[in-house]
């Protein structure tokens, strides 16, 4: 992994500052949805070799959820938004 | 829910076919000296892929090397191949720090370990191959009041499937392994549970000797073949195309590790598996200083000693997905921080080597050996970090699972369907999260 994440709040800040949370490709389901709809949020992951999207949270910074999108085989980081402007 | 004892599947011994290649023995040692071991022939031939095979197994890792010998020495499959995009044993088998033990707390994974330790226990004499098997035993420490109760519960959960576990108090300790530091402020070693049939294996000597065995029995190991897509009709899977072209097969496993969801998805298989990296490192040799395999319980940190000398050891995934046989420098840190914690003579001794694998982690942590919704598709994974200790069980039942058609017994909860269903095995109460377990 990259040592450092551009925080769209804080600037270039080391990466042990962030905490993993996973896959940002997932959107939660509405509470009534079906039983595959949730399995598919809960368990199903794409696990891609190459370019993915996964939220971090800057835990010891701005504490916003980020959306960085990076390079699961290189490690680079491509870009860090904040997890509520999509 | 019952169990059977585990014991109870490993007494299987049929033997199909005819072995070939030579067999090494104390005589075959003395013969070839006198005559200037000249005569050694190759632990396993070089074949030409063929053009159909009725099984072919994705991954020449130790898994898949198992599951192909256990296919043809015990479930009579003639005319199988492995498929390995490397060379035989160059992900995880050979990554790993050789721990082999069945401490298990929840009834779907103890009974398919101490399955998978009773056939480590004899399988030196059955590949004819020394894995250099050593059960020194295994000890997780615990440093509270509720830490206790917790391995308490897990012992008796292991003698609850036939399996010893020992608990011992911290002037026991003392005595054992004095170098442990049992006065720490904050986790002060209260004791530990001991599982005496656990110990080491040599990792790579599993990889060759299940290879050897396989090639023996006649399964086509084939190397720098890399499986490029999955080809299926009417549903069906009928053969992969591979970087040596198309290879036609009756029935399909694979046996990726790391790798699971990129094969998995040219199949079309969605899957509960995120890859990440998991490190682990080794010292410079010492005298014998530490006899047990042992185990911190205010981290995730383990260590034995090699036969060389050198403390192999490691502790958590670094935490981020990645496909990058590598890790990062802050969970190097964490790792030496947690060593010295619990040994604080560790802060004098030198580390040699550092390395790192792809874990196939699950979402509850425990592993997949399945059937698919694919017809002739069958799916071993999901070994999160813990996958070298099952390679011979994980072999067995998925050969099983492959030959017969049906679940083998002991891994009866072991499939891909549980998580739809309900029926996680979620070992460490961690949750749908795959870098916490």
């Amino acid at each position: 992994m990259a040592s450092f994440i551009s925080c769209p709040h804080c600037g270039i800040r080391p990466k042990e500052e962030f905490t993993v949370r996973g896959d940002a490709s997932v959107i939660r389901p509405e509470p009534d949805a079906s039983d595959e709809a949730w399995h598919n949020y809960v368990h199903i992951r794409a696990n891609p070799r190459g370019r993915t999207r996964e939220h971090w949270q800057h835990v010891f910074g701005c504490r916003r959820f980020l959306v960085v999108e990076r390079d699961t085989v290189t490690h680079e980081v491509y870009s860090v938004t904040d997890g509520g402007s999509r | 829910m019952t169990f059977a004892p585990a014991c109870r599947y490993a007494n299987v011994r049929e033997n199909h076919g005819t072995v070939k290649g030579m067999r090494y023995s104390a005589f075959a040692l003395v013969k070839q000296a006198l005559q200037g071991n000249r005569g050694w022939t190759p632990a396993w031939r070089e074949p030409q892929p063929k053009p159909h095979y009725d099984v072919i197994i994705v991954g020449g890792g130790g898994h898949g090397l198992a599951t192909a010998y256990y296919l043809a020495k015990e479930f009579g499959v003639k005319n199988i191949a492995v498929l390995e995009k490397g060379y035989l044993g160059s992900g995880n088998v050979g990554r790993n720090t050789t721990i082999v033990r069945s401490n298990y707390l929840l009834p779907g994974n103890e009974p398919f370990y101490e399955f998978s330790l009773k056939l480590w226990e004899g399988l030196g004499q059955d590949l004819n191959y020394n894995v250099m098997l050593s059960q020194r035993g295994i000890i997780n420490l615990f440093h509270s009041d509720a830490d206790r109760d917790a391995h308490i519960r897990r012992g008796n959960a292991m003698w609850m499937e036939g399996v010893p576990a020992e608990l011992l108090d911290r002037e026991t300790l003392k005595k054992m392994m004095p170098f442990l530091n049992f006065d720490h402020a904050r986790f002060p070693i209260m004791g530990g549970l001991l599982q005496k049939r656990a110990g080491t294996a040599r990792h790579d000597a599993v990889a060759w000797g299940f290879a050897r065995g396989a090639d023996r029995h006649g399964v086509d190991l084939i190397q720098h073949c890399e499986v490029t897509g999955i080809r299926r009709e009417n549903g069906v899977v009928v053969g992969v195309e591979t970087s040596r072209g198309f290879i036609g097969c009756g029935k399909l496993g694979l046996a990726a590790a790391g790798n699971t969801s990129v094969v998995g998805q040219m199949a079309g298989l969605k899957l509960p598996i995120e890859s990440h990296v998991l490190q682990a490192f080794v010292t410079e040799g010492l005298k014998p200083c530490i006899d047990h395999v042992i185990t911190y319980g205010a981290g995730h940190f383990y260590i034995s000693q090699s036969d060389k000398g050198g403390l192999v050891f490691g502790a958590e995934i670094d935490g981020y997905s990645s496909y990058a046989q590598r890790g990062g420098l802050a969970t190097v840190e964490h790792v030496m921080e947690e060593g010295v914690t619990m040994i604080p003579g560790l802060s004098r001794v030198r580390v040699l080597r550092s390395w790192a694998g792809v874990m196939d982690m699950s979402m509850d942590g425990s592993p997949i050996i399945s059937r698919t919704d694919i017809d002739n598709l069958y799916l071993n994974c999901g070994w999160c970090y813990g996958g070298f200790k099952a390679t011979p069980a994980s072999g067995f039942c998925f050969a099983h699972l492959i030959a017969k058609g049906e679940t083998h017994p002991a891994a009866r909860f072991l499939r891909l369907d549980r998580f739809e269903r309900g029926y996680p095995i979620d070992e460490h109460g961690a949750g749908p999260q795959p870098n916490l377990h």
